[in-house]
């Protein structure tokens, strides 16, 4: 919209109505998230409020290896082993699709981009079967594998939209020079499409991160959770809750992804939108 | 996402021209079947982790695998037993209808339009409004669901903040997650969810010409009349594809439920993903978790070829 220059009273009016559903929007989304305060709270309960002597000992009660150090750690081996993968093999499948007219290239993307919609949670039932025959049950590598195929077809179809940007003249310069096609993807397209690549990665491990049905079904050795199941495990399934420790643990796994997150918005320069990565 | 319907400029299609004038006329460039060896990895990933288990799937819904008994010592063919226990369960009846609710409450009437809602109200608003309050509805959507289902749950609770608010107000109070465990689920994934809407309906009204929009105003329309007569129609490839991608994502929504009701009480809240998990892996019913598991994917299937078709167009042009 471009700016008014002539001030009116009815815009102005407009605007303080405006104005005024953002700010009671904004407040209302805010307002669940408030209870995370409970983390400072020596008296936490489910109501939200300002604590009255502000604490560090819920972080305390949580930062023992067997409840938050060795889960977090399975969470950054799962996730992040997994957003390598689907990184490196987003790339490789990319690279082809963007520059050859493949004879099933299409069809290829097609069947990728059909895949993004599948949902995840109804093929997690089939995958446990498969799993148990082949002996993956409870097995890190497995979930980190899985987690890497369920990023992949995002990964191909981005990673390809990346690809496209980059002129061929450029890889053409290279081929001119003697280079194979291996050395101008190495050497040329992948520096230059390594903002693209690093948002792949920093998706794919938001997601890991997040996902909590997949271990949840495929781990059960309590060692080898990561810790979206350990929080569920150790909070949630006794009745009633310790708030204040439940606060911390969740702010201290949280912290990681809205970190990440932030970095790659503003990697891409669009304010809070990661809606524009997705335009290619 | 989305915007993939709506984006792909110039890029794409100057590659495409580019590549089939550089492709092949290179000696050094690689034979047909060298091409395509890139693609292995991702290949066999995709087959080993989605497409094994999608016809595994169909299998397993005519036998009677299961965990323990003997179903799970010798799996034998049934026809078509679990699909006809599927079509007169009134658990799958009920499970259906509740994931429908969930599905339009929050998916479509939730998100969609508080999301449209806050991309409508924050065009041409200041940098600092339009990070404060997309900030604040990003970061819901950032956050885990598992942490977003205790959130909710603390915020529910008897004892919870909306409670405390209602009281504050004069409003009634209510043991939210037992009385409508539906609606708590359906508000907090509308919560959880509407930044992914607001985000690809901001990122199209960016691309709205203003000219369009002034040329209506010139004519005397209202801010009313232009977003309903200009805007939307300009947008309806965006909201189609988000819807679906919205949809998809909402029917198979789990952890939020679980952590906040586990499906209940007494089944309140047990949309179809909840069924296929207290079936397959709690039962140890594999089979017929697995035909759920089935009627879900269709649906979802369904809506992931109306998503393709409506990218298609675009793709081809």
């Amino acid at each position: 919209m471009k700016p008014w220059t002539v001030a009116s009273p009815r815009r102005a009016a407009a605007a303080a109505v405006v104005h005024a559903l953002l700010a009671l929007l904004a407040a209302a989304f805010a307002l669940p998230a408030l209870w995370l305060v409970a983390a400072f709270d020596s008296e936490a309960a489910s109501r939200a409020r300002l604590p009255r002597a502000p604490t560090l000992d819920n972080f305390a009660t949580v930062a023992t290896p067997d409840t938050l150090f060795v889960p977090l750690a399975n969470s950054l081996w799962m996730c992040g082993g997994a957003a390598l993968v689907t990184v490196a093999a987003s790339v490789l499948a990319a690279y082809p699709l963007s520059r050859f007219q493949l004879r099933f290239g299409r069809p290829f993307l097609y069947t990728v981009l059909f895949a993004t919609g599948l949902p995840v949670t109804a093929i997690m039932v089939p995958v446990y079967s498969l799993f148990s025959r082949v002996g993956m049950v409870d097995s890190r590598w497995g979930v980190m594998l899985f987690l890497a195929a369920a990023g992949m077809p995002f990964g191909i179809w981005l990673t390809k939209s990346f690809l496209d940007g980059i002129p061929v003249e450029l890889e053409e310069a290279a081929w001119a020079d003697g280079a194979s096609a291996r050395q101008s993807l190495l050497r040329v397209v992948v520096p230059l499409a390594l903002p693209g690549l690093s948002v792949v990665g920093v998706f794919t491990l938001v997601l890991a991160w997040g996902n909590f049905f997949v271990p949840f079904v495929l781990l059960q050795t309590p060692e080898r959770l990561p810790a979206a199941v350990r929080i569920y495990t150790f909070f949630g399934q006794y009745g009633s809750m310790d708030y204040g420790p439940l606060a911390a643990y969740s702010v201290l796994y949280t912290l990681p992804v809205v970190l990440l997150y932030a970095a790659v918005a503003r990697l891409l320069g669009g304010g809070f939108s990661l809606g524009g990565a997705m335009k290619g | 996402m989305g915007e993939g319907a709506q984006g792909r400029p110039g890029g794409a299609r100057a590659a495409r021209g580019a590549r089939s004038r550089g492709a092949g006329r290179h000696p050094l460039l690689p034979s047909p079947a060298a091409r395509v060896a890139p693609i292995a990895p991702a290949a066999a990933l995709l087959l080993a982790f989605f497409a094994a288990p999608v016809v595994w799937t169909l299998w397993a819904s005519f036998t009677d695998a299961a965990l323990t008994g003997p179903g799970a010592a010798r799996t034998e063919f049934v026809g078509l037993a679990n699909f006809e226990r599927l079509a007169t369960d009134p658990a799958v009846l009920n499970a259906t209808v509740l994931t429908a609710v969930f599905l339009i409450g929050s998916g479509i009437v939730g998100q969609t339009v508080l999301g449209m809602l806050l991309a409508l109200l924050m065009q041409g608003r200041s940098p600092w409004v339009r990070s404060a309050v997309g900030g604040i509805v990003v970061g819901a959507w950032v956050l885990p669901e598992v942490v977003a289902g205790f959130v909710w749950a603390a915020f529910l609770e008897r004892e919870g903040t909306l409670n405390r608010v209602l009281d504050a107000l004069g409003a009634p109070q209510q043991s939210w997650l037992t009385t409508v465990p539906i609606l708590a689920v359906v508000l907090a994934n509308a919560w959880k969810g509407t930044a992914f809407s607001m985000m690809a309906y901001s990122a199209a009204l960016s691309e709205v010409p203003g000219e369009l929009k002034d040329a209506a105003r010139v004519d005397g329309a209202g801010t009313a009349a232009v977003v309903r007569h200009v805007v939307l129609p300009l947008l309806r490839r965006t909201v189609a594809a988000t819807l679906l991608l919205v949809t998809l994502q909402t029917v198979q929504v789990f952890t939020l439920i679980y952590v906040m009701t586990a499906g209940g009480p007494a089944g309140r809240s047990t949309t179809l993903p909840l069924l296929m998990y207290t079936e397959a892996l709690r039962m140890g019913d594999i089979a017929y978790g697995t035909t759920v598991a089935l009627a879900l994917l269709a649906v979802a299937g369904l809506f992931s070829a109306v998503y393709l078709r409506t990218l298609r167009p675009e793709e081809v042009r």
